[in-house]
C-alpha cells in the first residue's frame, strides 16, 4: 500500500476560531510551538486529538484544527485514557494547567502516569488561577499574595516534576513558553515517547502573576539560573559555562570549573537511567539555591496501558468459544420446559 | 448460606417450578458469626404457578443458630415448619445472640412446627473418618440442612452433587464430606419421623424452551455484551468497585473474549470520564455504580449531555443517604438521576423490573442512546441485582442488529456542522480519525448547528429546548403505557423498577377478590409514556407504592395534576404482596367505593 501523506505546515493545524487569551499571555507561544511541531510527526490532522480540562490553558483544543474535547475541571487524563484505550491508533495530547492537573485533578494525573497510558500531557505552569481571576495555585510559593491569600499563602507548594516522578512517570520534561526552540524540541520528544509523557512548561500569566518566571526568561540572568539537560553531557551551566553540578554525597552542589574541578568531576546526565533517583534529585533543584534544570529529566520504556489491555483481549479472543453469546447463555445448568400454552 | 440458597433455587428450577429469590446478607464482610448483625439469609419461593416475588411470609425456616432464629422467626407463618440446629443453642451461642434464655426452652415458638435436629453432631459423625478438623467438618453443616430441605420438598440432589464435585475438585476430602453431609440430611428426613408430611410442588406453566437461572447483575452484564455485539461495537466499561454493582465489573472483566475492555478507574469520576472518552472514540461507553458513586459522576454526566454522545450510566440502587445500607435495597435514587445535575440537564432513564429484565433493559437503553446521541441511565437495585429467576434462553441469531453509522465527509459535506440534527434531533456521531471532519466538543454552550462556543442568550434558550425535546423524543421509541387489568376502574396501581412483581401480584390478587384494580408498570421514568396522563385519569384513584418517600408520586402529581396516593416503605426490604393487597383494599374502602 502506498499512502501519499500530504505535507502539512503549521497553519494546517490552526482552527478557524479566534484565539482569546489575554494579549501577551505565554499560552500564545506554546500554541505556536505546538502547531509548528505537529507536522514533524507525519500524522494527518484527523489522527490527533487534544483533550483539556478547565482553565485558561484548557481553551487550547478549540484553536487546533484536530479533533478535540474541552472537558471538565481536572479530569482530562481520565477522558484521554478512555479514548486511548479504545482507539490506540490516535495520538492524544492532554492540555492542562497547574490548578487543573495538580489540585482538582491530582488523583487522575497520578494514576494516568503510573498506568503509562500513551498520552502527551502538557502542563502550563503559571503558578496562579488565571481563569477565575487570580487565586493562588498548588505551585504558588509560600507567602504569595493573591486575591484569596491577602496575607500571603501558607500552603507549601508542589513540585510538578517530583509528583510525576513519584507517580512512576516514564517521560518527564520541563521547558519554558518563550524559549521557543527548546519548547518545540521538548514537545516533539514528548510526542515521540511511547507511554505517558509529562511536560511542565513555565508559562507567564502577564495579568495575574506577571514575572513569576522572570529569573528563567530574562535574557540577562536566565543562563545563570537554568541548567539545560543534555543526554550524556556533563551538567554545565551559566552565561560563561563555567559552573557545573557535582554530587556531594547524596546532595548536588554548584561548583566552579577550574581550580582543580574538571568536567569529569561533574554529574553526567542520563535520562534513561532505570532508577529515577537522579531525575528526582534534579526535580528538587529550585531557584535561587540551584539553577533549575530544563529538558528531559527521565525517558524510560515500560509497557503502556492500552497495549496491555489490547493484548489481554487478543489472548482471550483466541480461547475456544470466545465471543459466542449463545454458548455463554447455555453454559452451566439448564433445563427444558415444554410449551404448556401458558 | 448464599451458596446453599442458590443451590435450592437451581434444584427447584430444574424441577420445573417458577422461582424467585431474595438473598439478604450483612454489609460487613466479616460480621461476627452468631451475632444478629452477622446473620446471612436466603429466601426462595418456588411454585407450580407463575410468580413474581420471593414471597411474603415463610412456610419453612431453617435457623442455624439463635441469632438467625430471632431475627427471622417473625416472618414465619403460623403453623410453618421451623428447623433448628439444637447443637447451636449452647450458652455461648445465646450470648452472641444477646439472649438470656434459649427460645427452645420457652413457649415462644409454640405457634410453629418446631423440629429440633442435632445438625452439628450428626454432620460431624457423618464425616468423622475423613480426617477433617472440627472446623472443616462444621462447614458441612449447611449441606446437611440442605439435604433435609431437599428431602422435605422432594428436590433432586443431582445438580447440587454435581456442583460439589465441580467446586471442590481440588479438595477431594472436602467434596466427599459435603456429599456425605447432604446425603445424611436427606436420610435423616427419610428415616426419622420428625416430619409428618413432605411436599410436592409440581412444575409451573412457563413458556416452552430451554431455561437457566439468571441473576440481575449477570443479566445486565449479558445484556450489555449482547447490545455491543448487536451494534458491532467495542464495549468499554469504566467502573469503580461499589456494592451492589461490583459484580457487573467482575462479569464484564471476564468477557474479554467478546472484545470487552474493562478499566477499573481510580475513582467514580474517572470511571465515567473514561467511558465518555471511549464514546468519543466510537466505543460503547458504559459506567456502573450505586447511589453514592452516581452522585460523584454527575458533573461528568452533565458534560456527556452537552457533548451529545451515547453512554450508559448504570445505578444499582441501595439504601441511602450517604453510605446508608449498602447491602439493602431501596428505590430512592430516582430524583437524583433525574435532577441531580446543574442546569437544565435531561437524561432518559429506564428501570429494570426483575433480574431477567436487566438483559432487555441494557439493550433498550443502548438503542435509545445511539438513536438519540444521548447518555441513558439504567436503574436497578440491590434486590434485582442479587435476586435470581428462571430465564428462557433466547436464540441469539434472532436478535436484529442495532444500526449505528459514523458519517464521512462525503456524506455530511463541508464545512462540517457537528451539531446539525436529524428528524429525532440526534447529531452525527463522527469519530476521531475521520478525514476532514475535525471538530471540537466541550462543556461550554454550543452554537446551534456549528457547535462553536456561544454565549448568545437566544441561542442558549434554543439549545436548552432542543436538548429537552430530544430526550422527550425517546417516548416515540419506548411506546405507550402497558396496563394489566381493566381499562377504567376504582384504582390504578403504578409501579416502577424492582417492585414490579409485588405490585402486579397484589393487583391481580385484589382483582381476584372482586376489586376493580389495574396495574401499570413504568419502564421509562424519563420520558414518561405520552399517554400516561390519560391513563391516570381513567381511574378514580391512583396508588404508587415505592421503596422511598414518594419520588415517582411527586413527579406524577407535578406533571399531571392527579391526586396520586403513595404507599412508601424504607426498611431496606422489598414489599410483601400481603401488605400491598391490604393497602389496595384500604385505598378503595377509604374512597367509599368498595364493591
Ligand atoms: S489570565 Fe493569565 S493565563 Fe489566562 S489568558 Fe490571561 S494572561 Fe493568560
Amino acid at each position: 500500500m502506498n499512502i501519499q501523506l500530504p505535507v502539512l505546515n503549521s497553519s494546517d493545524f490552526a482552527s478557524d476560531q479566534e484565539v482569546r487569551w489575554c494579549p501577551g499571555c505565554g499560552d500564545y507561544s506554546i500554541l505556536a510551538q505546538m502547531r509548528k511541531m505537529l507536522p514533524s510527526l507525519g500524522l494527518p490532522q484527523e489522527k490527533i486529538v487534544f483533550i483539556s480540562g478547565i482553565g485558561c490553558s484548557s481553551r487550547f483544543p478549540y484553536y487546533m484544527n484536530t479533533y478535540g474535547m474541552h472537558s471538565i475541571h481536572g479530569r482530562a487524563p481520565a477522558f484521554a485514557t478512555g479514548l486511548k484505550v479504545s482507539r490506540p491508533d490516535l495520538t492524544v495530547f492532554v492540555i492542562t494547567g497547574d490548578g487543573d492537573a495538580l489540585s482538582i485533578g491530582g488523583n487522575h494525573l497520578m494514576h494516568c502516569i503510573r498506568r503509562n497510558v500513551d498520552l502527551n500531557i502538557v502542563m502550563f505552569n503559571n503558578s496562579i488561577y488565571g481563569l477565575t481571576k487570580g487565586q493562588y495555585s498548588p505551585t504558588s510559593p509560600q507567602g504569595h499574595v493573591t486575591k484569596s491569600t491577602p496575607m500571603g499563602s501558607v500552603d507549601y507548594p508542589l513540585s510538578p516534576l517530583s509528583v510525576a516522578i513519584g507517580a512512576e512517570a516514564t517521560f518527564v520534561a520541563r521547558s519554558i513558553d518563550f524559549n521557543t526552540k527548546h519548547l518545540g524540541e521538548t514537545l516533539h520528544r514528548a510526542a515521540m515517547h511511547k507511554g505517558t509523557s509529562f511536560v511542565e512548561v513555565y508559562q507567564n500569566c502577564n495579568v495575574f502573576n506577571d514575572g513569576a518566571w522572570e529569573y528563567a526568561t530574562n535574557r540577562d540572568v536566565k543562563d545563570d539560573n537554568l541548567l539545560v539537560l543534555e543526554q550524556g553531557k556533563p551538567m554545565i551551566f551559566a552565561k560563561d559555562r563555567d559552573k557545573g553540578i557535582r554530587l556531594n554525597g547524596l546532595t548536588p552542589e554548584v561548583v566552579s570549573l577550574g581550580a582543580g574541578v574538571t568536567e569529569d568531576d561533574l554529574l553526567f546526565h542520563d535520562e534513561t537511567a532505570p532508577s529515577p533517583h537522579v531525575a528526582f534529585m534534579l526535580s528538587r533543584m529550585r531557584h535561587p539555591e540551584y539553577p533549575e534544570p530544563i529538558g528531559v529529566f527521565r525517558n524510560v520504556q515500560r509497557p503502556t496501558l492500552e497495549v496491555q489491555i489490547a493484548e489481554q483481549v487478543d489472548l482471550a479472543k483466541q480461547r475456544p468459544g470466545a465471543g459466542d453469546l449463545q454458548k455463554m447463555f447455555e453454559a452451566g445448568e439448564t433445563w427444558e420446559v415444554e410449551e404448556t400454552g401458558a | 448460606m448464599q451458596l446453599l440458597g442458590s443451590q435450592l433455587t437451581q434444584a427447584s428450577a430444574i424441577a420445573g417450578n417458577d422461582v424467585a429469590t431474595f438473598p439478604d446478607f450483612p454489609a460487613e464482610i466479616r460480621a461476627p458469626r452468631g451475632t444478629r448483625a452477622g446473620v446471612s439469609g436466603f429466601q426462595v419461593q418456588f411454585a407450580s404457578e407463575e410468580i413474581f416475588t420471593p414471597g411474603d411470609g415463610l412456610d419453612a425456616l431453617v435457623a442455624m443458630n439463635p441469632a438467625a432464629l430471632v431475627t427471622n422467626v417473625s416472618d414465619l407463618k403460623h403453623g410453618g415448619i421451623l428447623i433448628v440446629d439444637e447443637d447451636s443453642f449452647a450458652e455461648k451461642d445465646l450470648k452472641l445472640a444477646k439472649l438470656k434464655a434459649s427460645p427452645l426452652d420457652t413457649d415462644s415458638l409454640e405457634a410453629y412446627r418446631l423440629i429440633k435436629v442435632g445438625i452439628t453432631s450428626l454432620t460431624r459423625r457423618a464425616v468423622e473418618d475423613l480426617g477433617l478438623s472440627v472446623k472443616e467438618a462444621d462447614r458441612c453443616r449447611n449441606f446437611f440442612a440442605m439435604g433435609l430441605v431437599f428431602w422435605l420438598y422432594g428436590r433432586s440432589m443431582e445438580s447440587t452433587l454435581r456442583f460439589i464435585d465441580q467446586k471442590f475438585k481440588k479438595l477431594p476430602s472436602v467434596a466427599e464430606a459435603n456429599r456425605r453431609a447432604l446425603n445424611a440430611g436427606w436420610n435423616y428426613g427419610e428415616t426419622t419421623e420428625a416430619f409428618a408430611t413432605t411436599y410436592h410442588i409440581g412444575p409451573a406453566k412457563l413458556h416452552g424452551g430451554t431455561y437457566r437461572n439468571i441473576m440481575g447483575n449477570q443479566a445486565l452484564a449479558w445484556g450489555l455484551v449482547t447490545a455491543a455485539q448487536r451494534s458491532n461495537k467495542t464495549l468499554f466499561l469504566g467502573s469503580y468497585p461499589i456494592t451492589p454493582a461490583s459484580d457487573i465489573l467482575h462479569d464484564l472483566s471476564r468477557f474479554k473474549g467478546f472484545g470487552v475492555q474493562t478499566f477499573q478507574a481510580e475513582d467514580e469520576i474517572a470511571a465515567i470520564c473514561s467511558a465518555i472518552g471511549a464514546a468519543f472514540g466510537g466505543s460503547m461507553g458504559v459506567t456502573t455504580s450505586s447511589g453514592p458513586g452516581i452522585a460523584l459522576k454527575m458533573e461528568g454526566l452533565g458534560l456527556a449531555v452537552m457533548l451529545e454522545l451515547p453512554l450508559l450510566v448504570i445505578d444499582i440502587q441501595r439504601g441511602g443517604p450517604s453510605t446508608g445500607l449498602p447491602t439493602k435495597t431501596e428505590q430512592a435514587d430516582l430524583l437524583q438521576v433525574l435532577f441531580g445535575r446543574n442546569g437544565e440537564c435531561p437524561v432518559p432513564v429506564i428501570a429494570a423490573q426483575s433480574p431477567g429484565d436487566c438483559f432487555h433493559v441494557a439493550q433498550e437503553a443502548w438503542e435509545v442512546a445511539v438513536r438519540l446521541m444521548t447518555p441513558v441511565i439504567i436503574l436497578s437495585d440491590g434486590y434485582i441485582a442479587n435476586g435470581a429467576e428462571p430465564w428462557r434462553i433466547p436464540n441469539v441469531s434472532e436478535f436484529p442488529p442495532i444500526k449505528i453509522h459514523h458519517p464521512t465527509a462525503e456524506e455530511v459535506g463541508l464545512p462540517f456542522r457537528p451539531y446539525e440534527r436529524d428528524e429525532m434531533l440526534a447529531r452525527p456521531w463522527v469519530v476521531p480519525g475521520t478525514p476532514e471532519l475535525m471538530h471540537r466538543i466541550g462543556g461550554l454552550e454550543k452554537e446551534d448547528g456549528t457547535g462553536n462556543i456561544s454565549y448568545d442568550p437566544e441561542n442558549h434558550q434554543k439549545m436548552v429546548h432542543i436538548r429537552a425535546q430530544k430526550v422527550a423524543n425517546a417516548a416515540q421509541l419506548a411506546g405507550p403505557c402497558q396496563v394489566d387489568g381493566p381499562e377504567t376502574g376504582d384504582l390504578l396501581v403504578v409501579s416502577w423498577g424492582g417492585t414490579y412483581g409485588a405490585c402486579m401480584t397484589a393487583a391481580r390478587q385484589a382483582r381476584a377478590q372482586g376489586l376493580s384494580v389495574a396495574h401499570c408498570h413504568l419502564r421509562w421514568l424519563n420520558p414518561f409514556p405520552t399517554d400516561l396522563g390519560d391513563v391516570l385519569r381513567r381511574y378514580r384513584k391512583v396508588l404508587v407504592p415505592e421503596l422511598n418517600m414518594g419520588q415517582l408520586r411527586m413527579l406524577l402529581r407535578a406533571k399531571y395534576l392527579v391526586d396520586v396516593q403513595g404507599y412508601n416503605k424504607v426498611k431496606g426490604k422489598p414489599f410483601t404482596v400481603g401488605e400491598l393487597v391490604e393497602r389496595i383494599q384500604a385505598a378503595i374502602v377509604e374512597d367509599g367505593q368498595a364493591n
